[in-house]
């Protein structure tokens, strides 16, 4: 669903902030899973089952669009980081560019659950074509509202 | 309601007639919903109604006349006259926007069309629509043939929508209750198919919804409460992940393209549940995806953690930022939805408004009569079988009802999901009761044959209601029922909300009907017989009239953006002749208009709003301006004989009554609202002049007196030209009133 890149920096970042309260119930959960480990589970074993998991589950096209996303995501983070650092002067160049990295990773992640084969049953009526031509009409959307935003 | 033809006829047969009916049932509500609302137009005329549509439909004129372009940059130098308003970034553009197309179009078509009857007839016109948007919104809600057509007609009658939509109330509910319902409706499309497309066609609506109405803000938080309820429920789907975030990315940015609108989606409080549950969205589906990849037990629980830990530092940054001002708190118009003691005590501009009250029952049942009991029964059946979208129902009903308990305004929001949960209902009892054969009269009469021996009552359990007499009484009541409701609706519309506050209807003794019409032909006055620039003060609610139908410009007017400059007109009216002289001076007032209903027993006028502007003067000016003051010390309010001096002094209260015991014969003046007696001696204005005195004098025009060319004190000038002794006014002592 989150792109590769994303979802480790979540997991860690939330790990960082968690583990001293949620530490003791960890201790046991990450033995079971796909892979079988030994011994003491670190959040390490974690992210690697997670890893061997995406590449070895995730079709060659999903894959595509995940480095967009993480693309994507590289690029929010950096207006934002200017943002931060420079200040919000023309305040509706920054929304509209912002906005348009946030709603275009969203668009993509829709895109993405829907091409899903995992998915198909809970979109019986969204065939992957229809899935793509929604994800045009949408973008376009997006993309005329973000250029009058910007003015 | 269908389901017995399938014997007669053949399928496509009964499918292609049941269409056709369909159609033609559609066709007939909105032809009802158009013509329960002509009453004001067919009684009266062709114009706009109340206060606020004036604006805009001044507002449409303007569009229509300069083009679009010069419309989103109107700069209007005609009202709050030293200040002026940005009326293209300060209002919502959709109402106006919309009927200029309307106006465009059937120009094209050749068919020219007065832009005014436009504007009076737009909201019957959408009335229609919203009709038919309560059709397809009910279609989703169950698979019951009727119950979409019963929340159409109900729809279409209700009063407690038809008192926002009659003809000539040119307001911005008039679209937008069309628009609420279909985004709904979109956003349930959009969820139970989990499209993209769907998504952000609902994103669209609620841009044209944001562009045309502040209620907005009713979306918005409402979408974001359905999500969150359907997440704790247990209930998140990849559809709610598609339709939720498709529709939250694209919606906003459509939002921040209204001038009035700009940043507020990403800066106030209304918008952050939308923002919380955009992010909490994302957190969830990240988790959903990493619970395919690890599987186990504790692993969902520390998952969980992560979760719970998540939504309680978004909502704690969420309370920090707004603590520390980076988002702005809730406005005191939603502020006082939840403390409902505050807007009295600390805005009494939101709490004059009588709109802003709260509701008594009996409005309740006057504005949807048998839908208000049938409501909680379609709410009930909903609970029955919970889908995604009968939450969406549920907690739609338990906002818009508390709504509309706070605010009398807000029973419009209330109406439609009313209409939908009680189609629902009625359409359950129907198909229950108005069908030939029972649900289970087949697998019954199956089981018969197989089954021997044993009782004969046990053979056959009867199932359903299989007597034609209950069935017949069941279904009789529930027509009566519903012709009542008709019958209830077209007399509430006729005699309650039927009735345009600029022309004022009264009977004659032998049951003829008499207009009074003293605002226009006031109004008209000022038109032709003041420069065209000539400034009127008067209390903001004639402001949108004053600039509509006398093209005058005004000190403040309707849209009550800058309370510093009301509460100064509030203490001109308030205060004595010596005060407010200057400050009319000061803000180059040509004329003062009030509205007096003492002649006729005309009860909205400005002595009874008096106490409004005392109050809302008070706020800026505590020290000048006492509302204890006009009050006897037995804490009366009074304007006979017994009036306290501050309130015989005040202009408003001489304004009022100038000359007004000159109707009767000595000793005999009466004010008809009031029910008292007057003094026979008059108040006299020294620097103000009459002008003008409607018919049956509800308004009253005033000109401001220029300086006196010898430089004298206006008391003193009148006084010499009363012939009254020079030597009494000296002893006064000196006044000056001198101002450049």
């Amino acid at each position: 669903m989150a792109p590769r890149k994303n979802a480790r920096e979540a997991a860690a970042s939330a790990a960082a902030s968690t583990v001293p309260a949620a530490a003791a119930p960890v201790a046991a959960p990450t033995q079971t899973k796909p892979k079988p480990t030994a011994g003491a589970a670190t959040w390490d074993k974690v992210l690697q089952n997670i890893y061997a998991y995406y590449m070895a589950e995730t079709p060659q096209r999903t894959k595509l669009l995940d480095v967009f996303l993480a693309f994507l995501a590289v690029v929010g983070a950096l207006q934002f980081v200017y943002c931060v650092l420079a200040g919000n002067y023309p305040f509706n160049a920054f929304l509209s560019g912002f906005c348009g990295t946030v709603g275009q990773f969203v668009l993509t992640i829709s895109l993405r659950i829907q091409t899903t084969t995992a998915n198909k049953s809970e979109f019986p009526k969204v065939s992957p074509e229809r899935a793509f031509a929604d994800y045009i009409v949408c973008s376009l959307i997006l993309h005329f509202f973000c250029v009058n935003f910007i003015n | 309601m269908a389901g017995d033809s399938k014997p007669l006829v053949s399928d496509t047969t009964a499918r292609n007639s049941r269409t056709l009916l369909r159609v033609v049932i559609l066709c007939f509500i909105a032809a009802a919903a158009i013509a329960s609302r002509l009453f004001s137009v067919i009684r009266f005329e062709s114009i706009i109604h109340e206060f606020d549509p004036w604006f805009n439909f001044r507002a449409t004129k303007y569009l229509v006349a300069n083009g679009f372009y010069k419309f989103w940059d109107w700069f209007d130098d005609r009202t709050w006259h030293p200040l002026g308003r940005v009326t293209g970034g300060t209002l919502y553009p959709g109402l106006m926007v919309t009927s200029g197309v309307i106006y465009h179009v059937l120009k094209a078509l050749a068919v020219p069309i007065d832009i005014r009857n436009i504007c009076v007839l737009l909201a019957p016109a959408f009335s229609g629509l919203t009709a038919f948007a309560a059709y397809l919104l009910t279609n989703e809600m169950t698979t019951s043939p009727s119950a979409g057509l019963l929340a159409a007609a109900f729809m279409g009658i209700a009063p407690g929508y038809i008192s926002r939509s009659v003809a000539g109330s040119y307001d911005n509910e008039a679209i937008a209750i069309f628009l609420l319902v279909f985004t709904f409706y979109l956003w349930i499309k959009a969820l139970k198919l989990g499209s993209m497309l769907w998504g952000a066609l609902c994103a669209l609506f609620y841009g044209y919804m944001v562009a045309s109405w502040g209620g907005y803000a009713f979306i918005t938080c409402i979408l974001p409460l359905h999500a969150l309820v359907l997440i704790c429920m247990g209930r998140y789907s990849n559809r709610l992940y598609v339709s939720y975030t498709t529709w939250y990315a694209l919606g906003t940015l459509a939002s921040m393209q209204i001038p009035f609108v700009g940043f507020l989606p990403v800066k106030t409080s209304e918008h952050m549940p939308a923002l919380g549950i955009f992010g909490f969205v994302q957190l969830i589906g990240f988790i959903q995806y990493v619970r395919s990849a690890l599987s186990g037990k504790q692993l969902q629980t520390f998952l969980v953690t992560i979760l719970v830990a998540t939504f309680g530092l978004g909502l704690a940054g969420l309370v920090g930022l707004t603590s520390l001002g980076y988002i702005a708190p809730w406005s005191g118009r939603f502020y006082s939805l939840w403390d409902t003691g505050y807007a009295k005590i600390h805005i009494p501009i939101i709490a004059s408004v009588s709109e802003h009250q709260p509701t008594a029952w009996p409005a309740f049942f006057f504005d949807l009569n048998i839908l208000v009991w049938l409501f909680p029964v379609g709410v009930y059946l909903l609970f029955q079988e919970l889908k995604d979208e009968h939450v969406f129902v549920i907690v739609y009903a338990l906002f818009g009802s508390y709504f509309a308990g706070v605010m009398v305004r807000l029973m419009l929001t209330l109406t439609p999901i009313v209409c939908v949960a009680a189609a629902i209902a009625a359409s359950q009892l129907l198909d229950n009761f108005l069908t030939r054969k029972p649900a289970g009269a087949e697998a019954v009469s199956s089981d018969k044959k197989s089954s021997k021996g044993g009782l004969r009552s046990t053979q056959s359990p009867k199932f359903g209601v299989y007597s034609l007499l209950s069935k017949i009484i069941v279904v009789g009541s529930v027509t009566v029922y519903l012709l009542m409701f008709v019958s209830h609706c077209t007399w509430v519309t006729s005699n309650a909300y039927s009735s345009p506050s600029v022309v004022l209807a009264s009977r004659m003794p032998d049951g003829s009907q008499h207009i009074i019409d003293d605002y226009r032909e006031a109004y008209q006055w000022l038109r032709q017989n003041t420069k065209e620039d000539a400034k009127i003060m008067a209390w903001w609610d004639y402001g949108y009239q004053i600039g509509g139908m006398a093209d005058r410009p005004t000190l403040v007017d309707n849209n009550t953006w800058n309370n510093t400059h009301i509460a100064t007109v509030g203490k001109a009216m308030a205060s004595s002749e010596e005060v407010s002289y200057p400050i009319m001076r000061q803000h180059e007032v040509d004329y003062v208009l009030v509205v007096f209903g003492g002649l006729l027993g005309y009860s909205g006028d400005d002595i009874n709003k008096f106490l409004w502007m005392v109050r809302i003067a008070e706020g800026i000016w505590p020290d000048e301006v006492k509302e204890r003051d006009f009050f006897t010390p037995r804490g009366e309010y009074r304007v006979d004989e017994g009036a306290t001096d501050t309130m015989k002094n005040s202009l408003m209260y001489k304004m009022s009554y100038y000359n007004y015991h000159s109707l009767f014969p000595p000793g005999q003046a009466t004010d008809r609202v009031r029910g008292v007696r007057l003094p026979d001696k008059g108040p006299v204005l020294n620097t103000l002049e009459e002008a003008y005195t409607s018919e049956n004098w509800i308004i009253r025009i005033y000109k401001v007196k220029d300086l006196d060319n010898v430089g004298r004190d206006h008391a003193a000038a009148a006084a010499f030209d009363r012939g009254q002794k020079k030597k009494a006014i000296k002893k006064k002592g000196a006044r000056t009133l001198r101002v450049d």
